[in-house]
Order: structure tokens, then C-alpha cells, then sequence
């Protein structure tokens, strides 16, 4: 946009298309978000010159540690891997079925109680902002360590996260279908299950499969806190300096997630 | 017979489609649930109500002679999310450019494009992380860089289908008038998808303050250091205090950032 202003300043016969206030504004806004940028790059003692100056430096620092990949580790860290994952399909199951009562609560489609429409959009809301490690931290400190804990906290992460998606979609069905049903005396269970499951079901499962990746690569975090999966074999190697197992167990996880993705990719296509 | 209906195809097909997927995804689910019930340590509820007592209600007391402590490292944490978003939201455009099908003329120059954008969003967040606290050293910058690439694919990809989703008669015009690219590029192409890009820019700061607090877990900076330090000392009230202060702060941006977002598209 500056960039704009230079030029029409340089030629002033040509007609601006924007009004002046308007170029003032964005200008302000543009040198404020600048400025803070600044600011929070000198907050986080960012080096970008060095970065660029010793790239070839840092690149052979990084290929010296971590390669050749340990293959042979890759066998120790399949079946933390196969927990990772019956980790995640657990947890999405759960977070599945408990978001469904939960969604519908919180839709003013469904829900004309003014007070138990809002509680319920509060408490979401309260739940999506809370970080996911920090979830995992409170649950294995209630729970102790092991993947009971983890299953709980991504759970209820991908609660909140799920209802919200599903609720807003039942925010934007067609009410005349469940006026219909409602009119020929219908009642609630009848109206959601003829009126709402036929027109959110294949957002529905198409969140389901999203909400199942993001447990998948959340689950990575629960590891670090002893809450189970992959994370806990990475974090063990990561202190003991060996970046050689590292690299093998995140080619092993980068694998898995790139397999995970495409399969669900393709059935999300066919669903929606 | 005046009408008949033509018999509905591939009935039985599809009953054996369908049986097929819901026998896989039965196997799918027993699986992971015995794994998982193999697996747990269902010894932790013995003593659940003691454990409760003792961690809930310090959890909810929190430790306000701590605040300077957390809030410097709450602030951190938002400094980090808005670098590495605006790292992001700028490298995004040309990305973004490259993998418009509009855009480019060359449709396997333009599938490189987005296949390099799903190459980028497939790499968690950790793993980035965990790279550059290899090569840059520990510190909020290795964070700012995580954040900045990981963003990066998301919004590229965003940016990418704005782009598609933009009037091209504009561009037509302003082509047949005679205008070269940057002009069409000031005039007719940037108008029409700031407002968007910005946008996309401001859902992703929201969704990277998130994602910064893991960052701290392999020493990347931020809050995420905090609460598994203090966790580890049992320190409660302070967690309590982190718990508050990233629900307020998150709470407030992702208001203010929605409320930004609604004036901007």
C-alpha cells in the first residue's frame, strides 16, 4: 500500500482511485504494525542477519548432527508410534461423541433457551482458548503419568474445537425442514435426527477426520509432559544430545502423518 | 405402464462398498481400543479423590506474587506468535501466487507451487521447532522462525485459493488497456484480495499464539518452559496463574482479532 502512496506522490497529475483519509489510515496502521513488529523481533532476540550470513554454516551444523539417520532406531520407535495413534482415534471418538450433545446446545437452531445457549458457548469458549500442553500438563498432575492422561487432554481439546465447527454449521442449516418436522409434531429427538443429521452429517464426519490429524500431530506435545505417544521417546533422546535417533523417529512420524493425511484426504473427498 | 422407475444402480455394489468400510473402521476402533486399554495404567484412579484435593484447589488459587514472572513470559509468547505470523503473512504472498491456478501459466509450475505448500504444512510444529533449536541455538528466535514456517504453508495455501476466487475481468481490462504487471498487480489483483489476506493473517495470529506455547517443551522460548517447570515443582498456584493468564490474553485477541476480521471483509 505504501509503495502506492509513493507513486502518486511522485506523479501528481495522475488522479489518486483512494481517498486521502483513507491512504492516511492504512499508512498509520501499516508504520504501527511495522514498528510492533520490530519491536517483538528485538523482544525475541531475533538474528536474521547471522541466519543469512552463517546459512551454509547452520545447514552443515544440522546435517552433521542429524544425519545419517539412525535406522536402526526406527524399529524402537514404531510402537510408540502405534500408541500415538490409538491415542488419537480414542481420544476423536470420544471428543465425537460428547461434542454432539454438546454442538447441539450451543446452536440457536436447535436451542431457544436464551441462558443454556450462552453458558454453553462460554464454556467452549473458555476450553478452546486453553493450549493444548497445557491440558496435558493439568491432566497428567490429576492423573499421573501414562496415556490415560493424554487421551483425557486431547479430548477435551478437540472438544472445543469440534463443537464449535459443529454447532456453527447447525447455525447455518435450513430451519424450514425442522420447522416442518416440528409443525407435523415432531419432537426434539425427531426434529435433530430428520431434520439436522441429514444436512450436517457430512460436515460432520469430514471435522471428525480433521479433529483426528490435529490429535495426531497434538499428540507429538503429550509426550513431553509424560502424558504417552511418540513425544516421550523424543524427548528422552533429545536430552541425551542423540540427534541421530531423533531424525529417524521423526522420519518415522513424518511418514505416518503424510500416510494419515492423504487416506483422509481421500475419504473426506468422497463425504463431502 | 406409463412410467417405471428405473431400478436404483449399483444397489448391491454400493451395500458391499459401504459393508467393506464399516467392517475397516470396526476393525479400526477395536483395535485402537484394546491397544489403548492394554496400554493404560488404570492404577491412577485409586487414589483420584486425594490427588483432586490436593491439585484443584491451588489450581484455582492462583499465585499472584508470580504475575511479573508469567506475564513476561505471556508476552514473549504473543512477541513470538506475531513475528513468526508476520513472517508468514508476508513470504505467503508470493507462495500464494505461485499456486493460483490464475496466476500461473504453466500448470506443472503452478502444482510445484502447492505441492511445496503441502510439503510445508505437513512438518508439525515440534519437529520444526525441534530443527531450528538444533541449528539456531535455544531462544524466542528458533520459535519465531518455527512459527514463521509452519504459518507459512497454512496461509499460502489460503492466499492461494483467495486468489483463484478474485473477478479476472478486472485484470482482463486493465490488461487490454494496457497496463503492465505491476500496475495490473497495484490495481486490479491486490484491491481485491488484502482485505482477505489480512484477514486469513489475523485467524492465523489467534491460532500461532496457541501454537507458541509448545514451543517452550525443546527450549524454543515462550510460555511452554513455564508450565512444565512448574508442573514439575508441584507449583500449582503458579500453573493456576499461567491457566489465567493465557485464557484472558487469548480471550482478548481472538475478540479483538474477530472483531478486526468482521470490519475487514
Amino acid at each position: 500500500m505504501t509503495e502506492k502512496n509513493k507513486n502518486q506522490k511522485s506523479k501528481s497529475n495522475v488522479h489518486s482511485l483512494y481517498p486521502r483519509k483513507l491512504k492516511l489510515q492504512i499508512t498509520w496502521i501499516f508504520i504501527i504494525v511495522l514498528l510492533f513488529y520490530f519491536y517483538s523481533l528485538y523482544e525475541t532476540g531475533a538474528d536474521f542477519v547471522t541466519l543469512i550470513v552463517d546459512f551454509d554454516k547452520i545447514i552443515n551444523a544440522l546435517f552433521n548432527k542429524m544425519l545419517p539417520p539412525n535406522w536402526e532406531y526406527i524399529s524402537v520407535a514404531i510402537d510408540p508410534l502405534i500408541e500415538t495413534i490409538q491415542i488419537a482415534v480414542v481420544a476423536t471418538t470420544f471428543s465425537v461423541l460428547i461434542c454432539i450433545p454438546a454442538s447441539l446446545m450451543a446452536a440457536n437452531t436447535i436451542v431457544k433457551n436464551k441462558f443454556i445457549y450462552q453458558t454453553t458457548r462460554t464454556i467452549l469458549n473458555i476450553l478452546r482458548t486453553i493450549p493444548d500442553i497445557l491440558l496435558a500438563t493439568i491432566f497428567v498432575s490429576l492423573f499421573g503419568i501414562g496415556i490415560i492422561s493424554g487421551i483425557l487432554a486431547l479430548t477435551i481439546f478437540s472438544l472445543g474445537l469440534l463443537a464449535k465447527l459443529l454447532s456453527e454449521t447447525i447455525e447455518t442449516i435450513d430451519p424450514r425442514q425442522l420447522e416442518a418436522i416440528r409443525a407435523s409434531g415432531g419432537n426434539i429427538i425427531q426434529v435433530i435426527w430428520y431434520g439436522v443429521v441429514p444436512q450436517v452429517l457430512p460436515q460432520f464426519i469430514s471435522y471428525g477426520l480433521y479433529v483426528f490429524e490435529l490429535n495426531v500431530r497434538a499428540s507429538l506435545v503429550l509426550g513431553f509432559v509424560g502424558a504417552g505417544g511418540i513425544g516421550t521417546i523424543i524427548d528422552t533422546e533429545l536430552n541425551f544430545l542423540r540427534y541421530q535417533n531423533v531424525m529417524a523417529i521423526l522420519i518415522v512420524l513424518l511418514v505416518a502423518v503424510i500416510i494419515i493425511e492423504t487416506i483422509s484426504n481421500m475419504l473426506r473427498r468422497r463425504v463431502v | 405402464m406409463g412410467k417405471y422407475l428405473p431400478p436404483k444402480p449399483h444397489q448391491t455394489q454400493k451395500r458391499i462398498r459401504n459393508l467393506i468400510i464399516y467392517t475397516i473402521l470396526a476393525i479400526i476402533f477395536i483395535w485402537a481400543f484394546k491397544g489403548v486399554w492394554d496400554r493404560a495404567d488404570w492404577s491412577v484412579f485409586n487414589n483420584l479423590a486425594e490427588k483432586f484435593q490436593r491439585v484443584i484447589p491451588s489450581l484455582f488459587s492462583p499465585d499472584w506474587n508470580q504475575l511479573d514472572k508469567v506475564w513476561e513470559k505471556i508476552v514473549e509468547t504473543v512477541f513470538i506468535a506475531y513475528a513468526g505470523t508476520l513472517i508468514a503473512a508476508i513470504l505467503a504472498v508470493p507462495f500464494g501466487f505461485w499456486a493460483a491456478k490464475n496466476m500461473v501459466k504453466s500448470p506443472i509450475w503452478n502444482t510445484l507451487g502447492k505441492w511445496f505448500l503441502i510439503l510445508d504444512r505437513t512438518f508439525p510444529e515440534l519437529i520444526l521447532a525441534i530443527f531450528f533449536v538444533i541449528t539456531v541455538g535455544p531462544g524466542a528466535f528458533a520459535g519465531v522462525l518455527t512459527i514463521g514456517l509452519t504459518a507459512f504453508g497454512m496461509l499460502g495455501k489460503l492466499y492461494a485459493e483467495v486468489i483463484e476466487s478474485i473477478d479476472m475481468k478486472v485484470v482482463e481490462a486493465m490488461e487490454a488497456n494496457g497496463a503492465n504487471k505491476m500496475q495490473i498487480l497495484f490495481y486490479a489483483i491486490f484491491p481485491q484480495v488484502l482485505p482477505e489476506f489480512l484477514s486469513f493473517a489475523l485467524y492465523r495470529f489467534e491460532i500461532d499464539i496457541r501454537a507458541s506455547t509448545i514451543l517452550g517443551l525443546v527450549g524454543a522460548g515462550g510460555i511452554g518452559t513455564l508450565i512444565v517447570l512448574s508442573a514439575a515443582n508441584r507449583n500449582w498456584e503458579q500453573l493456576g496463574l499461567i491457566l489465567l493468564g493465557i485464557i484472558v490474553v487469548v480471550s482478548v485477541i481472538d475478540f479483538a482479532s474477530t472483531k478486526i476480521r468482521k470490519r475487514l471483509v
